[in-house]
């Protein structure tokens, strides 16, 4: 028991670490554009397909640097020649843009790296147990996540809130206008956090790839649970989408290794319904089925009790 | 003025007087062309897609209630659309085990009943907000409805689905439903039906209500309504065609299962909407009809149809943002003054440097599909009758010419298109056409 849940927790914190770094572009750029990226979830695919592509040419080390940065680049070219020009239509036109772009990354990268998961395998250097717990081994590559994580929550944090470019940039989420006026290139600080968000997504596909499946279906199975995250804390707090992500990270990675069911609870009490019947299903469901919907639950609950997310303080 | 005056009150009053013909005759128009088209369109395919069609129809305009009536953006619109047809094929197998005397004329009211009823439960919950946090709430219901569909076996069939036979109901005028042209007249007379009680509802109060909530929330509660009570009954409406709609394709496909669900099916419904243009009421029909057509030749075509489909999305997002309805609507005025030969011409102008661009693009993500995915079947591929390699770099010099040339040339045309247009305005104008 100790050991599933120290593994879990340490699991937990991993995927949530791992949401953290996607959600928080998402939510810095929500909060400055108004607009929630559809694409975000696919540029952390593109991000995990180019570092593979990379790593094959020049190394995982030489990928993990260069990928975000050419994914970092195609956000700012996204936002500089199509969502800006979208922007005079208005929010659900900017949202439609971004629907329309997720569609066309996920073709573009079945047409060039195929349906099927590519082997994108973890670092040689990295190929290791890190240490062994009871009787599980902890690999080193996942311990590896965590620090790089780690690492980029501190430096974001950091940036944002001692150095002068965070004071322009959270300066620039609220006074747009005030700003400009004092000299500052408005439009060009947007792009930049559009393209500094979309590489955090796409330093989190370079590392998440190797540990989970690359494919090409990865970002439409991430890009809803990314919502869900950024909906719950509060969009457009940063402190909320953290905290979103670990309690999703923790609360997934938990259910799954759970395998429980109504009927094992209340084995002793004799009640069985028939099977085939609505509840007979649930009866016999266990919490490990029922996993992939927890996050939407908690989504549904959360907006019927506190509508503005858990740490958020706007209506939108 | 005083003669623009006159005129304008010229036009009114004709107007007026088509006016009190023109209702009727165009939904008399349209239920001769349903009715007729079986009749032009003979073969297999044709009569399916006709179906499908229909289908469609209904679908995107019951979206549009949200979209374009009332401004909510929806991604999981397919729930409706999919309880629909699961409620509708147990309908239907309940009513052949207890031999009951129900005709499958009426089945559709099933799926239209169950749509209703999830949408006031869904609606309840997400209508409360509207805006951004409405479109995610909406695709959370969506993947929390597709993901339960495969846990409640018991119901929902799991990865099988429910089948049904759509034959063994009750027959009215010796119809069983058997061949394609008799369910097609039954999506027909229901797709009408839907249709006109769809417009009928955009004429009433409430109809006038939603575009007021649309188009400023605030106000609307000021004038005395509740803006999240306009928003609930547009949904719960919306979601009862959907379940129509729904219930129609189970007994289309006989079938109803979890693919209903998927996001694909959400977010094919938003894209057909859209590019028909979500400003109009005929916009979402032009769309489903085109979106269904491309979807079922493309296909044939080739094999990143939906690449083109989310490009055409994009373009129309960018430069269409009104659909193919706005665009035409647009023009309205300024045929009516008379001065859309001139403008024609400069569209065709402007036409050459697109199709370069378009073929230019084309051949781009052609040599690429053929390099990527299928590069077992060897670099040598063939388009347009003509065969040449791949990784030749003739043919992506030629490509890249044709995407610069032709975008070059498109810039020059459109300042031509944009001059012609602007006088074009002007002749409406001086007309009192326009304003």
């Amino acid at each position: 028991m100790a050991e599933l849940i120290l593994i879990s927790t340490l699991n937990g914190v991993l995927y949530g670490l791992l949401l953290f770094l996607m959600a928080s572009g998402l939510t810095l750029i929500f909060s400055m554009m108004g607009v929630l990226n559809f694409a975000h979830a696919s540029f952390y695919m593109l991000g995990a397909f180019l570092g593979f592509q990379i790593s094959r040419w020049a190394g995982f080390w030489m990928a993990l640097i260069v990928a975000p940065v050419l994914v970092g680049l195609a956000g700012a070219v996204v936002e500089r020649f199509g969502l800006r020009n979208v922007h005079r239509h208005g929010h659900v036109a900017e949202l439609l843009f971004t629907f329309g772009l997720a569609f066309v990354i996920e073709e573009l990268v079945q047409i060039v790296w195929g349906k099927s998961p590519v082997d994108f395998r973890t670092p040689a250097l990295l190929d290791f147990p890190a240490f062994t717990v009871f009787a599980t081994n902890y690999p080193a590559y996942k311990l590896f996540m965590l620090v790089i994580s780690i690492a980029i929550f501190v430096g974001l944090f950091v940036m944002l809130t001692r150095t002068r470019i965070g004071l322009i940039v959270q300066a620039a989420l609220t006074h747009p206008h005030m700003v400009a006026h004092l000299g500052h290139n408005v439009p060009f600080v947007f792009m930049s956090v559009f393209g500094v968000g979309a590489a955090l997504a796409g330093i989190a596909g370079v590392i998440a790839g190797p540990a989970l499946v690359t494919q090409s279906s990865m970002a439409a199975l991430l890009g809803p649970i990314l919502f869900v995250v950024v909906v719950v804390g509060g969009l457009g707090s940063l402190q909320g989408a953290l905290f979103a992500s670990l309690l999703i990270g923790l609360l997934q990675t938990f259910a799954i290794s759970i395998n429980l069911s109504l009927s094992d609870i209340f084995a002793g009490s004799g009640f069985t319904p028939e099977p085939n019947t609505l509840l007979g299903d649930l009866w016999r469901v266990s919490v490990a089925q029922i996993a992939p919907i927890l996050p939407y639950v908690l989504l549904i609950l959360v907006l019927i009790f506190k509508p503005t997310g858990l740490f958020g303080n706007r209506e939108t | 003025m005083s003669d623009a005056i006159a005129t304008r009150g010229a036009t009114t009053a004709a107007q007026t007087s088509i006016g009190r013909v023109a209702p009727w005759g165009v939904w008399i128009a349209a239920g001769l062309l349903l009715a007729g088209l079986p009749l032009v369109f003979r073969s297999g395919t044709a009569l399916t897609m006709l179906s499908l069609m229909g289908i469609a129809i209904i679908f995107a305009l019951s979206y549009n209630m949200l979209l374009g009536q009332t401004g909510m953006l929806s991604f999981g619109h397919a729930v409706y659309y999919g309880l629909g047809a699961y409620f509708s094929v147990h309908a239907i197998n309940w009513a052949i085990a207890a031999k009951l005397p129900i005709p499958l004329l009426l089945m559709p009211l099933a799926g239209g009943f169950a749509g209703l009823l999830f949408a006031v439960l869904f609606g309840w919950v997400s209508t409360k907000r509207s805006g951004t946090a409405f479109a995610m709430i909406s695709l959370g219901l969506a993947e929390l409805v597709g993901s339960s569909s495969l846990i409640l076996r018991s119901f929902f069939g799991g990865e099988e689905g429910v089948t049904t036979n759509r034959t063994k109901l009750l027959r009215l005028f010796d119809w069983n439903f058997g061949p394609q042209i008799q369910v097609y007249y039954l999506i027909a007379a229901w797709c009408l039906l839907s249709i006109a009680l769809m417009y009928a509802l955009t004429r009433t109060p409430f109809g006038r209500m939603c575009n007021a909530v649309r188009d400023n929330s605030e106000r609307a509660q000021f004038v005395g309504y509740n803006p999240q009570v306009v928003r609930f009954i547009a949904f719960c409406l919306s979601g009862m065609f959907a379940g129509i709609a729904g219930g129609l394709a189970s007994i289309n496909f006989e079938l109803a299962n979890s693919a209903l669900f998927s996001a694909v099916q959400s977010g094919n419904v938003l894209l057909a909407t859209f590019i028909g243009g979500a400003g109009h009421f005929v916009g979402p029909i032009l769309g489903a009809v085109l979106v269904t057509y491309l979807q079922n030749m493309l296909s044939d075509v080739t094999e990143v149809w939906q690449l083109y489909f989310g490009l055409m999305f994009i373009a129309t997002v960018m430069y269409a943002p009104g659909g193919l309805a706005g665009l035409i609507m647009m023009h309205g005025p300024i045929w009516r003054a008379g001065a859309l030969s001139k403008l024609l011409l400069a569209y065709a102008v402007l036409l050459v440097p697109i199709a370069l661009v378009a073929v230019g693009a084309v051949l781009v993500i052609e040599m690429m599909t053929h390099l990527g995915v299928k590069a077992a079947e060897g670099t040598t591929m063939k388009m347009a009758g003509i065969t040449f390699d791949a990784r030749s770099w003739l043919a992506w010099a030629l490509a890249l010419i044709l995407l610069l040339a032709g975008g070059g040339l498109a810039r020059l045309a459109w300042h031509r298109v944009a001059a012609a247009w602007d006088r074009a305005q002007g002749v409406a104008r001086e007309k009192g056409l326009t304003i």
